[in-house]
Formats: structure tokens, sequence, C-alpha cells
């Protein structure tokens, strides 16, 4: 995989010719959904005569069809929004483009982000990197794949409880979920606004740290962000790790347990102090977090009706049109997280269901609070499980929930995590570790994994 | 364990806006109440006097003038994405 360094000082137009046509070689994963060649090229045109300079200046990505970009269609991977062409871009892409970077194109996720394996998306699934028969994981799995087939140096991605973490360990990429509101989020196709975040999915620590510094900072246009507290640093000194013994059960892969184990005894050589911890609540944050998120859900996909944009089905009242423009816009998960959340959140059920859950989410924050009072990263894997096969997981939405347990409580807390390619399972399947640290720590989770980089 | 009937899951869909086929609705009521029992293990958790946690990073109020902001787009960019438009306004069929 090359670096974002490649790209810089050399012929822009050849950057982005050569991505797009590593793109295109590469359509059998189904990774990217589409490609904006045209515009891509004017502004590497505009880049090779210097009338668009900047740290990033003529470097490819590509960003999950859930950012807004100009030059093409911003899908959400699903059928109600297939010809849906933005009037604007999300603030990521445009600071990005200020700084000269080149967006050729969008792509594959679960549609509108429900899932964790792109086989949601209503353009098919996207293949594994490594291994074909096997998912890409998701919801940003067609920004992992093309991150791991050097297709660009680096992709966008959004992650509300895992999405660019468990694709990253799938694919053998670095993924990034930063801070609650380190990333605006205007000009994003909104999930669940109490846990949305922006990332990035890269080759290494060090590139994205650069596309973080870039892209975090205070947003009018997106009033949970806060002020830009991302400086990239360099590690200063040893530190403090916990491993969350929950998530090291006889329930997780052998293989991924050990991967895990054998990137600890690595910490330790690097003169970290390594113990285990206990987060209790571990267990609780998948039902936390499937309570909180399809109600946020519900709410937030009100806004597809038919009517102001989006395909509208045809029928004679108005309610008609909202139902059957619903129906035939939405996946069968959209469906089932939307009446998810209807149900937790409707009377009679809100207490039991929608409040119990946001009082136990405060048990694990606390659970968080008081682990970080003595530690400054805690460890654990990604997903219990390498990338598995596709279809494997399909007939059993919760099984396909339990995917999420390990990332989910980073997400619920608004804590940085990182995903970080630690080793392969038997079968050569990547697999990746998860550190997570507490609130605006994010620029030390990169330099640790910096620094662990090349002792794999 | 919560029971979730066929009648709860058209409900639901009224909720929800969303017209299902018949097909649908069978599937979707076994997911839903697979679902809401898996929901049942925070019973184990005792939450008397703890507060919910809705926003996590302490934000309040977060105040922005009461002034128009367009961010930059016309009008008639937004009316171009609707399906359906006639002199300047978003066309919908008959409500009742």
């Amino acid at each position: 995989m090359s670096r974002i360094s490649d790209f810089i000082g050399v012929s822009a137009r050849m950057n982005v010719e050569q991505a797009i046509a590593k793109a295109r070689a590469s359509e059998s994963f189904n990774a990217v959904l589409s490609l904006t060649e045209a515009r891509a090229l004017e502004r590497a045109d505009l880049v090779d005569r210097g009338e668009i300079t900047g740290s990033l200046a003529g470097v490819p990505f590509i960003a999950k069809d859930n950012f807004l970009t100009l030059g093409g269609t911003t899908t959400a991977a699903s059928k109600l929004l297939e010809n849906f062409e933005a009037p604007l871009q999300a603030t990521a892409i445009e600071k990005l483009e200020a700084e000269g970077a080149i967006c050729i194109g969008k792509a594959n996720l679960d549609a509108f982000a429900h899932g964790g394996s792109t086989e949601n998306s209503a353009y098919g699934p996207t293949k594994n990197a490594v291994d074909t028969e096997r998912v890409a994981g998701g919801s940003s799995g067609g920004s992992a794949a093309v991150v791991a087939l050097d297709i660009v140096p680096f992709a966008l991605g959004t992650d509300t409880g895992g999405s660019i973490r468990q694709p990253a360990s799938f694919n053998g990429v670095v993924g990034i979920k930063p801070t609650y509101g380190t990333v605006s989020r205007y000009g994003v196709v909104a999930m669940a606004s109490s846990t949305d975040t922006i990332g990035v999915l890269t080759s290494n620590a060090h590139d994205a740290a650069l596309v973080m510094d870039i892209m975090s900072g205070q947003d009018a246009k997106d009033m949970t962000t806060l002020d830009d507290f991302f400086t990239p640093a360099a590690l200063d000194g040893v530190k403090k790790i916990g491993v969350i013994k929950e998530a090291m059960t006889d329930d997780v892969d052998a293989d991924v347990r050990a991967t895990t184990q054998a990137y600890i005894e690595k910490l330790r050589s690097a003169g970290h102090t390594v113990e285990e911890v206990s987060l209790s609540m571990l267990k609780y944050a998948l039902a936390i977090y499937y309570i909180v998120v399809p109600a946020e859900i519900s709410s937030n996909l009100g806004r597809y009706d038919g009517i102001r944009y989006g395909k509208r089905a045809e029928a004679s009242t108005l309610t008609e049109v909202y139902g059957a423009s619903r129906d035939q816009g939405f996946m069968t998960e959209n469906k089932r997280r939307i009446m998810i959340g209807s149900y937790v959140l409707s009377s009679g059920y809100f207490d039991a269901y929608y409040l119990k859950a946001q009082k136990a989410r405060t048990l694990l924050i606390n659970e968080f609070n008081a682990l970080f009072a003595s530690y400054d990263v805690l460890i654990a894997p990604v997903a219990p499980t390498p990338a598995f096969k596709i279809g494997a997981n399909a007939a059993d939405p919760i099984k396909m929930y339990l995917e999420d347990i390990m990332t989910v409580p980073a997400s619920l807390a608004g804590l940085p995590a990182i995903s970080v390619p630690a080793g392969v399972s038997h079968d050569g399947l990547p697999i990746g570790v998860q550190l997570i640290a507490q609130q605006r720590d994010d620029a030390l989770l990169l330099a640790l994994a910096e620094s662990m980089e090349g002792n794999n | 364990m919560t029971q979730i009937s066929k009648s709860d899951v058209q409900h639901l869909a009224q909720l929800s806006n969303l017209q299902l086929s018949e097909d649908e609705i069978g599937p979707l009521q076994a997911d839903l109440e697979n679902i809401v029992g898996y929901f049942q293990q925070l019973d184990e958790l005792d939450t008397a006097g703890i507060e919910p946690t809705y926003q996590v990073t302490a934000l309040e109020n977060v105040w922005r003038k009461d002034a128009v902001d367009t961010y930059g787009i016309d009008k008639s960019a937004l009316l171009e994405l609707a399906p359906s438009s006639e002199a300047e306004q978003i066309k919908v069929p008959k409500v009742l």
C-alpha cells in the first residue's frame, strides 16, 4: 500500500489517472459506486498549473458515498437516493479540497450506513480485499477495500458504532473513529446523531494524523463540533495500557485473541505497562446501542419521504407517496432499524427501553472514566472474528449485530478509538487491534500506533 | 419474552410511514421480537437514581445568530432536486 507522501510533488493528473485506472481494474470487488472523473481531472490540472496548492495538493482520495460531493451522485448506497446529485459538499470534503486533495469517487457502504458487512448495499456487497468470498466489513466496507487495494492512499468513512474500525480490521488497514465532535458532519447523511463521527482509513497511522489534522475543527454548520484540539504529536514516553478482559473471553475467535495478545507483548517489549482491566458494562453495550441508535435513526430518516428530493413512488395520495417511497427506497435493515426506533420511543415503552438504555449508557461512561483515571489507553479486539463469508450472518440480525460488540462501547461514550493492523489469522485474513483513549486523546492513539508500526 | 404481533408490526410500520408489503411482515415480526427480546438483559442493571446521557461532550445551548443563512445554496438548486415542482413550489399529490 502506498503512503500520502508518494503522491506529493508529482503530476496530479498522473495521480488521478492512475487511481481511476486502478479503480476500474478492481471493479470485481464492488468497492467503488461511482467515479467523478471529469471533476477530478479538472482539479488535477489546476494543481499541476499551480492554481490549487496545499499540503495534500494532487493527492487522490475516495469518500464513502454518504458524504455529499459535487460532480456526481451521493446515493448512501440506497435506491431512494439513486440519482441524487448534491447541491453542496460536506465540510470535510471542502477542507480537504482546500488543501489540494482530489476526490476521485465514492465508496460502497451498507445503505444509510446500517450494517457491519456492506451486504446491505442496494448495489451489492463489497468483497474483502484479501479474500473475495468474504465481506469487506461495514458499513465503510468500500472505503477500507479501496485503501487495501491501493487504489487511493486514503478514504473517508463514518463510524457510528464501529463502521470505520471493523472494516479496517477486516481488510488490514488503519482506521480512526475520532472523539465525538472532532470533525464536522455537515453534508454527511445522518444516521444516529449522538454517536455519528467522521474519520479516515489509511495504510499507516502517520497519514491518518495528516488527514485528521485537516478535517478537525469547529464548524458553525455542525453545532456539536469541538474546538480544534487535534494536533499530531510524537509519542511522549511509555504509557499505561489496560486490556479489557471481557473482550478476551472464549467467545472471541482464537486467532483474534492470539493476535491481540501478541500485540500486547510487543507493547510490553516497547516498555509500556499493560495490565488486565474490567469493563463489566461491555456485555450490555450492544443492547444499549441497538436501542439508542435505532431511536435516532427513526427520527433522522424521517426526512426521506420522496417529496423534496430522492425517488418518489407513484401513488394517488400524499400518505401513500410517503409510505411507498420509503418502502421501495429503503433496504430491509433500514426498515428494521426505523421500526425498532419507533417501538422503543413509543408511549408505554419509552421508559422501559429508551430511558433505561440512556441511563445504562451513563453507567458505561462512568466505568470508562474510572478506568481512564488510571490508564492512558485501553486495548481490545476490534471484532470477535476476522472477515466472515458473504451471506454467513445475513439470516440473523442479532448475529450480525454481535459483530459490533467490541466497537459500540467507545461510540456510546464519544471516545476516540482506532483499528490498527496487528496480524493475520491461520488462513491469512487480516486482524486488527483496537486502541481506545479518553476524549481528545486522538493524537495519542495515532502516535502510539505509529510507534508500533514495523514491529509486527 | 416480549410478544410482537402482526398487528404490532403493522402499527409500527404506520408510525414509521412504511407501506410494507404482505410478505415483509412475517420476517419483520420474528426479527423485531428477537431484537426486543435481546434488550431484556438491561433489566439486570440497577439504574435507580442514574441520570440518562443524551450528549457525550457536555455541550449545552450552542447559539447562533437569528439570521437567515442560505449556506450559499440557491433556492432554484434545491427546487431542482424535487421530483415535481411548479411556480417555485414543490408539488405533491392531494393530501386527502
